[in-house]
């Protein structure tokens, strides 16, 4: 069971497609579980106009007792960690949950013209990505592996949306 | 195969900070390193000890020892490992400094995810090929220093002794010896075992080039400086640079070029034929010769300043006639070399053929002997190497000594029996029909040496 949780500020229908695409890749059950909101005083760092990733991942745990299978929590505001300059997602590695930004995914943000297409299967991409990660899975140096990293928009472009061979395997050996 | 790779690689993250020191190591984790933390330098000295760590980020503020103090004493712990200094204050002191002590690079927090990955990736390529060109020399000193001088002799120790003392220097070096002694695997002993024995060592035989040529394969040529010089040529002393030029009889070059290699060798400075432009080249000169370059000197045929400036440092080979006791060992290492190349048995070399080969004068020393054993085994067809594979001119020669001399036959007799034997005094002795004391004084007279 995967558990879609949004936080606002966030486009809902962001929010609606990845549920829907998300079956594309995995087999579990994908539901969605609505808000969480999130005192701004809390996560949010003025100064950096950006949510403290790992913050952020705690108060969902935090806020989803009881709650099985994996969880990726989706929100619209620039995540970051105290030692570099921005992140995409978090993701407990072999853990619960996970939480994206679709923050950078955007293609005004480089000063192109919005492109929505592109802009579902990156989110698709990233999520696919950081619930690899709750699955035990780590960086991948497959060109085309969906778990290989990428800071940049642009090697997110490149690389599918599933996993490679070796990753699938890996996967299946992690959930048995 | 990736993953495996990866998971051997390894970070240890040092800074003060809890929150930076679990962001890192989650973040390195997701790549698949294997991470380490610590607060202080202290306890980053301890987590070393867990290593070997490949990269450490080492932030410059801390409380206690600095970053760039612990750097030190990191690196005297482990100096190939690479340290990138982290800070959240930009100084371009401390960045310098930093850089100055050994660091890969300096990086300020917060720091963009993608050049971390990047910098961190270009550091374990540096450190794998760093460590690959360590291997790799070694390899090299290796394939270069097995070459084929074989001889136990103490004459053939001599000469390696002092090829080896001589080669760590850039000394000139001029090597003596009749032909076929082994002028050449003397010159690439002591390129190999030189300061520049990654670079080439090029061989002329300026005894074989025609002399109309030898200017233009030393010094190379122009495209059009003579008819026929269709294209630029490179010569042996611009290929030499870095490494060691071996002029082979160098004696036999006439006047003129007597006069340019001179030149050369106390500027290392010439043009190609034809060209303008003056071509610098540091190489090591080692020469041969088998003349009496000395007689030459007196009746006017070499000139003495390039005499002495060619013959700093004189390695003499003996010839093979006068060290018997080589033969044996080189005709069995010839025996497995050609038997190898000719697909065929390694053979033993029968007793009388042994006799035969030991008594032998060898004009042609080793390149002689080479030929003959090649030329036993083209012709053998049994289990060993008989009196009569052995050629004619050598077996006659054997038994009718090339000097009327008593005391030159007792002496050949005396060492071939001696090798024959092992140099095992009592069966020799017996051998010769003389009590031990007396073959020790004929050892003693004719200066036969044990090997």
């Amino acid at each position: 069971m995967i558990s879609i949780v949004a936080i606002p500020p966030v486009n809902r229908s962001l929010v609606t497609n990845v549920k829907t695409d998300l079956a594309l890749v995995f087999p579990e059950t994908i539901r969605s579980y609505g808000n969480i909101d999130v005192h701004a005083d809390m996560v949010f760092d003025p100064s950096r106009k950006q949510f403290n990733a790992s913050l952020l991942l705690a108060i969902v745990l935090d806020q989803t007792p009881g709650i099985e299978g994996k969880i990726l929590a989706v929100t619209g505001v620039d995540l970051f960690i105290p030692v570099l300059t921005y992140v995409i997602g978090e993701a407990q590695l072999n853990g619960r949950a996970s939480v994206m930004s679709t923050f950078r995914l955007h293609e005004e943000l480089y000063g192109l013209p919005a492109n929505p297409h592109l802009l579902r299967e990156r989110v698709l991409k990233e999520a696919v990505h950081e619930l690899g990660h709750t699955f035990g899975l780590i960086h991948c140096r497959d060109p085309l592996c969906v778990m290989r990293p990428s800071a940049a928009v642009e090697e997110i472009d490149i690389k599918g949306i599933s996993f490679c061979e070796e990753c699938r395997s890996q996967r299946m050996a992690n959930s048995a | 195969m990736n993953r495996k790779e990866k998971n051997k690689q390894s970070v240890m993250v040092v800074d003060d900070e809890l929150v930076v020191r679990e962001s890192l190591a989650q973040w390195f984790a997701e790549d698949g390193y294997r991470v380490g933390c610590a607060s202080n330098a202290t306890e980053a000295l301890r987590v070393m000890k867990e290593g070997p760590w490949d990269v450490i980020l080492l932030d410059i503020k801390m409380p206690g020892m600095s970053g760039l103090e612990l750097q030190k004493h990191l690196k005297q712990v482990d100096p190939s490992s690479i340290v990138i200094m982290i800070t959240a204050f930009a100084s371009v002191d401390s960045a310098v400094q930093a850089l100055k002590e050994g660091a890969f690079d300096y990086v300020t927090k917060p720091v963009d995810p993608d050049h971390l990955s990047q910098l961190v990736r270009n550091a374990l390529r540096q450190r794998t090929l760093s460590e690959e060109n360590l291997r790799l020399r070694e390899h090299i000193t290796e394939l270069v220093k097995g070459g084929e001088l074989v001889g136990d002799s103490p004459q053939m120790k001599k000469v390696i002794e002092l090829a080896t003392s001589v080669a760590r220097a850039d000394t000139t070096v001029m090597i003596r010896g009749e032909s076929g002694t082994g002028k050449e695997l003397i010159a690439r002993l002591i390129h190999a075992n030189s300061d520049r024995r990654y670079f080439p060592i090029v061989p002329v035989n300026c005894g074989a080039v025609p002399e109309s040529l030898l200017e233009s394969e030393l010094f190379g040529h122009e495209r059009g400086a003579f008819t026929g010089a269709q294209y630029r040529r490179k010569g042996k002393f611009e290929m030499a640079n870095g490494g060691t030029i071996f002029l082979d009889e160098v004696g036999t070059i006439s006047a003129q070029m007597q006069v340019q290699l001179l030149r050369v060798l106390e500027t290392k400075q010439f043009t190609r034929i034809g060209g303008n432009e003056a071509i610098t080249s540091d190489f090591r000169v080692v020469c041969a010769t088998n003349r009496d370059l000395e007689a030459a000197m007196k009746v006017g045929d070499f000139r003495e300043d390039l005499y002495y400036r060619l013959n700093v440092f004189t390695i003499s080979i003996p010839p093979l006639r006068e060290r018997r006791s080589d033969i044996p060992p080189l005709a069995e290492h010839f025996v497995q070399k050609y038997a190898v190349m000719m697909n065929k048995p390694v053979v033993e070399i029968s007793p009388d053929a042994m006799d035969l080969l030991v008594r032998y004068h060898w004009p042609g020393n080793v390149r002689e002997l080479e030929n003959v054993i090649e030329r036993a085994l083209v012709l053998t067809s049994g289990k060993s190497i008989a009196k009569e594979d052995i050629p004619f001119q050598i077996a006659q020669s054997s038994l009718k000594p090339s000097s009327e001399l008593l005391t030159d036959m007792e002496k050949i007799h005396i060492e071939s029996v001696l090798v024959k034997h092992n140099w095992n005094i009592t069966h020799s002795a017996e051998a010769l029909g003389i009590d031990r004391v007396t073959l020790y004084n004929k050892i003693n007279r004719y200066g036969l040496k044990r090997p």
